[in-house]
């Protein structure tokens, strides 16, 4: 059972690598594109500097592999003796410099836009703990923990005899997510209260450790509404891989009617 | 002739026989011996390890280990693999090699290298005795971040403890080759001669002196806050959790230029003798190796842009890494152009090291992808991280080290390894360590993070992929194992020379080499027929 399906996942997979591009897209094999200004720059840059890797890549592997072809001796191929060059030396020191260079400027725009805090519509503080996350909507008083849901929770004990494949959004999946407008910008805070925690979620193009004693700042503006899943990165005990974050991204008019019935669900209590 | 010399010498040192002979060996080939097997018993016990990880995340749901100690296993597996496999083996190949390659007798050292050796096998009992300890081992991560590390039970002092011995150990190692080399060359065989192994040791010698007290500073704060009060790293008492990775990277990104500039200095001998062409720039190779060395002090923060920093902090460390592409590509030019118009062939070493120049490349080109500080955000903490190490470490350090043992295995035996067994042995271990390790990128950018013992099901089929060639790469190292022991036991007689191209003063002693070479200062005319310059 164990090796029939270790084998049969082999089998697809060798299938599907060979097969066309378009069904790798289902394998989930890179970066998303995401839903933030944010996200979408750091993956054309991700591809830039990608497809530059690839090109300088297919370059010196197709230089080194010719002479590999070419120049060996069961081909008759005599050894020359040259080995010393000042002028390639530095062609190729100046070269990549001169790449890196191509490379820092765009990564530097998006680094200022990524730190800049101006205009600011709402504030979210996330507060890590072993092992969930606890959101608080700091100008509008409600606030709540969010945990892996009852379902994965049972399915991933250890020889639980449970199927991960039956459970939706397996590991992904919490009792209470993040509620957010979209079209805003919000700034998040991150936090913990015991160790340190890392709130990511890739669709947002966000990753920022939550540190006990410290309160990290980011911001995000989400464009269409949706479920964005991720998980806490940094590891932070037995659980680690079992607190997920979910984001739910609304319009405004359905974000002011959930906030008014956690309102009227959550007595105004002073943060943590 | 030499036999008779070395005959004529052996009165120096009483015959020792049985356990007595390597527990108080003075002699660098033997403390080279005992090295290299302590670390191969290391990677087996760290491959096992890794295979228990691997096993785990063969599909979803947990089936055979429980969350803590799968999170002990990856602490484990890493702590043995750096400490007990790579660096170790490392020291081997020094202690072996350094004094044939500049014509010096011994090291300069020998009793603290004996020291520096017994030290590692009573350091890793304690630190492996820490799996049956209450609590459990340590399962913090090797990187021991406060304050979750200080959350591990009754492992904790020996955890540290271990640490500080290993650190002791490698100072010590380190210590012993900066003497041999400055003082012990051979007259003629000035720095610029010296074999580029030489040389990167020589630098890698300084990066451990230079940092391994500093991570014994930085695990000695953590003690005095588990067990005497103090708040170094706890915010509760006025310490910084972050000050503890700044610590702790300072010394870690040191540390991995620890494990991989002995394998390009490894590459740099083996290349050109199997292109039977000298290495193409030799000096630029020195300046890249030293640049390498002072830009690793420049480039820590890399690991914690998502810590929180102010933005001219990302943008140095951002610059400062993207620097270190350049001097690790005039090297990876510098083989190519050794490769160029040479008269290559293809044995086991060779082998090894073009799979070496190719994938160590590939995990350089993720480390630049890594160093663009925004698109970090998305890769750090993710399997693409896990994907990008492995790539340096694996067919980098690793493969560098199996390529030496080739390489130099007819010096120490006497005898040609087989040439077939080789053969399977890297044929096997490249491709596997590709199905190992190349899905890892994908699952990373999907974003799969690192470090957990379950994981949502769209990651499920890279992840059985990888398991599947993690037992391939696994099992193969057997292969090599059966290899090497049968090649100690016999094999046809190797010569001098061993290699067609091979140059180098290690090479003008006959095969197996003598317990004692260069008792007598070599012929300078030698040493710069067989040195570049």
């Amino acid at each position: 059972m164990f090796i029939a399906r270790a084998a049969w996942r082999l089998l697809v997979g060798s299938v599907i690598l060979l097969a066309a591009v378009p069904a790798l897209a289902e394998w989930a094999i890179n970066m998303p594109r995401g839903v933030t200004p944010i996200s979408h720059e750091i993956y054309d840059l991700h591809m830039t500097i990608f497809s530059i890797c690839v090109a300088i890549g297919a370059l010196v592997f197709g230089v080194m592999f010719f002479s590999i072809w070419k120049h060996r001796k069961s081909r008759g191929a005599k050894a020359d003796n040259f080995h010393e060059s000042q002028t390639v030396e530095i062609i190729w020191t100046v070269i990549p410099f001169l790449i890196l260079i191509g490379m820092a400027f765009p990564a530097t725009k998006t680094l200022i836009k990524m730190e800049d805090m101006s205009d600011i519509e709402m504030t979210v503080k996330i507060t890590g703990y072993q092992w969930m996350w606890h959101y608080d909507y700091l100008e509008d008083g409600v606030s709540f923990y969010s945990r892996l849901d009852a379902n994965s929770n049972k399915t991933r004990q250890l020889d639980s005899g449970l199927n991960p494949g039956d459970v939706p959004d397996y590991l992904l999946n919490v009792d209470k997510p993040l509620v957010l407008p979209v079209g805003v910008k919000i700034r998040l805070l991150t936090t913990a209260a015991d160790v340190i925690h890392s709130w990511w979620v890739p669709q947002l193009g966000v990753k920022k450790d939550a540190i006990p004693g410290f309160i990290n700042e980011f911001w995000t503006q989400i464009e269409q509404p949706g479920v964005y899943r991720g998980v806490c990165a940094e590891l932070c005990g037995k659980d680690h891989g079992f607190m997920p974050v979910v984001v739910k991204a609304v319009n405004q008019d359905e974000y002011q009617a959930w906030l008014q019935s956690q309102r009227d669900v959550t007595p105004k209590t002073a943060s943590l | 002739m030499s036999t008779t010399a070395a005959a004529l010498h052996d009165h120096h040192e009483p015959q020792l026989t049985g356990i007595k002979r390597w527990l108080l060996t003075t002699n660098h080939k033997d403390i080279g011996t005992l090295y290299l097997w302590f670390s191969f018993i290391m990677f087996l016990l760290g491959g096992g390890m890794a295979l228990i990880i691997r096993a785990e995340l063969f599909q979803p749901g947990l089936q055979i280990v429980d969350p803590q100690f799968f999170n002990s296993m990856t602490t484990m597996h890493a702590l043995v693999m750096i400490f007990g496999g790579v660096m170790p083996a490392f020291v081997g190949l020094a202690n072996w090699m350094i004094p044939m390659m500049i014509g010096a007798p011994d090291m300069a050292l020998p009793r603290m290298n004996n020291w520096s050796f017994w030290i590692l096998p009573f350091a890793f009992a304690m630190l492996i005795s820490t799996l049956f300890m209450r609590g459990g081992a340590p399962a913090a991560g090797w990187t021991m971040y406060a304050p979750l590390v200080l959350q591990t039970g009754d492992a904790f002092p020996f955890m540290i403890f271990s640490i500080h011995l290993l650190g002791i150990s490698s100072v010590m190692g380190a210590i012993n080759i900066i003497a041999t080399v400055l003082n012990m060359r051979a007259p003629g065989m000035s720095l610029m001669r010296m074999p580029l192994f030489v040389w990167t040791w020589l630098i890698t010698a300084y990066l451990l002196i230079a940092v391994i007290p500093v991570l014994a500073g930085a695990v000695t704060m953590l003690l005095t806050d588990k067990f005497f009060g103090t708040s170094f790293f706890n915010p509760a008492g006025g310490g910084d959790p972050v000050l503890f990775q700044h610590i702790f990277w300072f010394f870690g990104h040191p540390e991995v230029y620890i494990l991989i500039l002995p394998a390009f200095g490894v590459m740099s001998q083996i290349i050109p003798t199997f292109a039977r062409k000298p290495l193409f720039g030799y000096a630029s190779m020195v300046y890249a190796s030293a640049s390498i060395a002072f830009l690793s002090f420049i480039v820590w923060a890399h690991h914690m842009f998502t810590v929180g920093m102010p933005l001219a902090g990302e943008l140095f460390f951002m610059f400062s890494t993207m620097l270190i592409a350049i001097p690790t590509g005039v090297k990876v030019f510098n083989w190519v152009a050794t490769m160029w118009r040479g008269a290559m062939t293809f044995e086991t070493p060779m082998l090894f090291a073009i799979a070496f120049v190719v994938l160590f490349t590939i995990g350089g080109f993720s480390g630049l992808m890594l160093a663009i500080t925004p698109a970090d955000f998305q890769y750090h903490d993710s399997y693409f991280v896990v994907a990008h190490f492995h790539y340096v470490l694996v067919p980098g350090a690793i493969f560098a080290l199996i390529a030496a043992v080739y390489f130099w295995l007819p010096k120490w035996t006497g005898h040609m390894y087989s040439e077939a067994l080789g053969k399977w042995h890297f044929w096997l271990s490249a491709v596997s360590l590709n199905v190992t390790f190349f899905p890892m990128h994908f699952v990373g950018l999907a974003g799969m993070q690192r470090r957990v013992p379950d994981y949502a099901l769209q990651f499920a089929d890279f992840n059985a992929i990888s398991s599947v060639g993690a037992f391939i790469f696994g099992t193969s190292q057997l292969l090599f194992l059966y290899l090497v022991i049968k090649c100690i036991r016999g094999g046809p007689q190797a010569s001098a020379r061993v290699w067609e191209g091979a140059h180098g003063l290690e090479w003008t002693v006959p095969s197996p080499a003598p317990a004692h070479t260069f008792n007598t200062v070599p012929d300078s005319e030698v040493i710069r027929r067989e040195t570049l310059a």
